[in-house]
């Protein structure tokens, strides 16, 4: 055991936050910040800077150097996140694409998906939502409804689920995030009709303006348009646009589901940043009310800690993983803590700031703490709720009996 | 950044679990509350032979000469045990304060007290002022004591101690009588401060620690029950309302872990955060660990409020050791007050 970096480690932090601080779009520097990416121009917005990102590759500094990466380990990625977050920097519009689809692309792409999909993923020419829920599949994802008819391709009609032939899409999906302006989207569909639940599933990789393709913005808790429902009707995909094998979607979306819980979504420094913020404020507030600060104080020390707490987990289960570990149901956990601990973090700061924390600003969008809690809120909902996380812990961790 | 353990310190606690499934079952618990110490001297020998007890202690004084985080996976296995044995008081917190001490006075009392601490031929017990009472000095050979901020080693058989009983019958306190004198008196002023913050700061990473073990235990006893025990026809652990409850459990010891495993790393390493990151590891620790004792609790329900049953053995260690050294709320307190002076000197958090 050694908690230090190393020195080729701690030059990489500092070539990082050179970069950043030279380019990151802030208040300071005039080019921040960034309207809010769930609206058309704050969009575009944020792929320019993360176009601007990639230009100096650093948008996916773990990817291999061919697919716009710098090919160091997960380490550094954590540095290299600890970096973005002290600097200011803005919530990334990419974030499906690269922290969800890619390791899934990683794991489950052919040579030809790979080099087809992740450089424009990288440089954020493509931005990426994702297609899983639909009205009656939430929490209950396997009883997905939308479908995958195969048509067939060549002279013979192919073999199902050739590159030759093609699949016709129907059916609705929704709570796409960022699917009001996302150029494509992946989703599951049903390919087997005869099978139940998460047995003949097939994971499609779909452009967003593919004739038949509708979508239908939906204004969020904030206002916003940060999520869509999204309609296919006789959508056309061919068989390249399949990722892994026909009927096992199931395990490749799984795969996405222990990113999206696990370390890759939701790196610590998202909320070792916010915690720094929250002492800050909270030494703001003390100044001024120190009795109604002191009121506070244990929730504000507690959201602190537990921020820590889970840096320091993400550094022990990154030790686990370079030596050759996975990260399996324990994703669980992981999601549920982050979710609630970021809550716990802008809980604090709603309540120290008090009957302020409800006012919007003069454009009418809500200041950092607000936009942050009104965030936090979603956080026990997407990527599978906290109780279906619990229950997979319960269940997958801890042995218990499936109901 | 690693923040893996090295083989032989698995090894080590695998050592420890063989000799504790073995020698350390409730049954033997049982019989270590109802006797005259709280603890067993056979065991205690079998854990000095095996180099536990004197992991601390310099290789020249016969011990292993082995830091923290050597320690800390040791003390873990300690709390899934239940082990009775004053482990805690005397390897992580007495023994160190005897090697760290400057002076003369403690060259005498390493010479004196470390081979014999090593060979498990002595007991440590350390208690500060603010105690009422001071867990384990009815049977320790050399209680170091702080009073009035100074620090003193004084033999057992020099004090008066009237013992306490505690919900925990493996604590055993003790209200000690005793008057400083120069003779007590290993050091004082600004290095007795020193040392007292430093065994303050081990004995939270270290109950923090045993606390870990704690609560994996309860949590592992509980779900083994949630498995067996059926009622409507099915076992209880197929309710969510119950799997919830373990899951949280679970959840709440899975973030301490890591939080403790620093803190041991930066006590040896002398980071300068080493106080804070003690604070954070006792906070989380203790509220796993009484978290999975209420928990274990609920879920075995009235069976689990028995004497007869075992979950209390480990939710009265659960409760006794989140109040000692400073509970959670008072390290949240800690590590708040210590980032906020960061933050007042614009230090980065």
């Amino acid at each position: 055991m050694d908690l230090r970096f190393t020195e080729r480690q701690e030059e990489f932090r500092l070539e990082a936050r050179a970069w950043l601080e030279a380019n990151v779009p802030t208040a300071a520097n005039g080019r921040g910040p960034l309207p809010s990416l769930d609206t058309a121009a704050g969009f575009e917005a944020h792929r320019a800077w993360e176009k601007a990102m990639s230009d100096a590759r650093w948008s996916v500094v773990s990817w291999p150097e061919e697919f716009g990466g710098r090919g160091v380990g997960l380490m550094e990625w954590l540095i290299f996140e600890e970096e973005y977050y002290r600097a200011g920097a803005p919530t990334r519009v990419s974030q499906n694409g690269i922290f969800l689809l890619a390791p899934t692309l990683f794991e489950f792409g052919t040579p030809a998906q790979q080099a087809r999909f992740l450089p424009s993923m990288a440089s954020a020419e493509v931005i990426w939502c994702q297609g899983w829920s639909e009205p009656d599949a939430g929490s209950d994802l396997a009883a997905i409804r939308s479908r995958a008819e195969w048509r067939g391709g060549g002279d013979d009609g192919g073999t199902v689920g050739d590159d030759s032939g093609t699949w016709v899409l129907n059916g609705q999906k929704t709570w796409c995030s960022r699917g009001a302006f996302a150029d494509w989207v992946f989703g599951l569909f049903r390919t087997d009709p005869e099978a139940q639940r998460h047995r003949g599933l097939t994971y499609f990789l779909v452009p967003m303006d593919a004739p038949g393709v509708t979508v239908r913005p939906i204004a969020q808790l904030d206002g916003e348009t940060g999520f869509a429902e999204v309609f296919f009707e006789d959508v056309v995909v061919p068989g390249d646009q399949v990722l892994g094998t026909v009927n096992q979607g199931w395990s490749v979306a799984m795969a996405t589901a222990g990113s999206e819980r696990g370390l890759s979504l939701r790196s610590p420094a998202r909320y070792t940043e916010a915690a720094g913020r929250l002492l800050s404020l909270y030494a703001r507030r003390r100044a001024d009310d120190p009795a109604g600060a002191g009121r506070v104080a244990d929730e504000v020390a507690r959201a602190v800690v537990d921020a820590e707490a889970y840096r320091l987990h993400t550094y022990w289960t990154a030790t686990r993983v370079l030596a050759g570990g996975s990260v399996g149901p324990e994703a669980s956990m992981n999601k549920v803590f982050w979710s609630e601990t970021d809550l716990a973090i802008h809980e604090a700061a709603m309540r120290l700031l008090g009957e302020d924390a409800g006012l919007l600003g003069d454009d009418g969008t809500p200041g950092p703490w607000l936009d942050g809690f009104l965030f936090a809120l979603a956080g026990p909902i997407y990527a599978g709720t906290n109780e279906i996380q619990r229950n997979v812990v319960a269940e997958r961790v801890l042995g218990l009996p499936r109901p | 950044m690693d923040f893996a353990f090295g083989e032989r310190q698995l090894e080590f606690r695998a050592q420890l679990r063989a000799l504790t499934d073995k020698t350390c079952t409730a049954a033997e618990i049982r019989e270590s509350w109802v006797s005259e110490t709280g603890w067993s001297p056979v065991r205690w020998a079998a854990l000095a032979e095996m180099g536990v007890v004197g992991l601390t202690v310099p290789e020249t004084a016969g011990g292993l000469g082995l830091g923290l985080v050597d320690l800390v996976l040791l003390l873990e296995e300690a709390g899934r045990a239940g082990l009775p044995e004053p482990l805690l008081e005397t390897t992580a917190l007495g023994v160190p304060v005897l090697v760290d001490a400057p002076g003369e006075r403690a060259d005498a009392l390493r010479a004196e007290w470390l081979p014999r601490t090593a060979a498990g031929e002595a007991v440590l017990a350390v208690g500060t002022e603010a105690m009422a009472a001071v867990p384990g000095a009815g049977s320790a050979d050399l209680l170091i004591l702080e009073r009035g901020g100074d620090l003193h080693a004084v033999p057992g058989e020099a004090t008066t101690r009237v013992a306490r009983r505690a919900l925990d019958g493996a604590r055993r306190p003790a209200v000690v009588s005793w008057e400083p004198s120069p003779g007590s008196l290993i050091v004082s002023g600004d290095a007795a401060a020193v040392l007292v913050a430093a065994l303050e700061d081990r004995a939270a990473m270290g109950s923090g620690a045993v606390l870990l073990g704690v609560a994996d235990r309860l949590i592992t006893m509980t779900a083994a029950y949630a498995v067996d025990r059926v009622q409507f026809g099915v076992p209880i652990g197929s309710f969510q309302a119950v799997k919830h409850h373990l899951a949280d459990a679970l959840i709440r010891l899975e973030f301490a872990r890591p939080a403790v495993y620093r803190a041991a790393w930066s006590l040896d390493a002398g980071d300068p955060g080493a106080g804070c990151h003690a604070s954070m590891a006792k906070a989380l620790a203790s509220d796993a660990a009484t978290g999975a004792a209420r928990v274990a609790l609920q879920v075995h329900g009235a069976i689990g409020y028995t004497w007869e049953h075992d979950s209390h053995l480990w939710m009265k260690k659960a409760w006794a050791l989140a109040a000692a050294w400073g509970d959670a709320g008072f390290h949240r307190a800690r590590v708040l007050a210590r980032l906020l002076d960061g933050v007042e000197r614009g230090e980065a958090t």
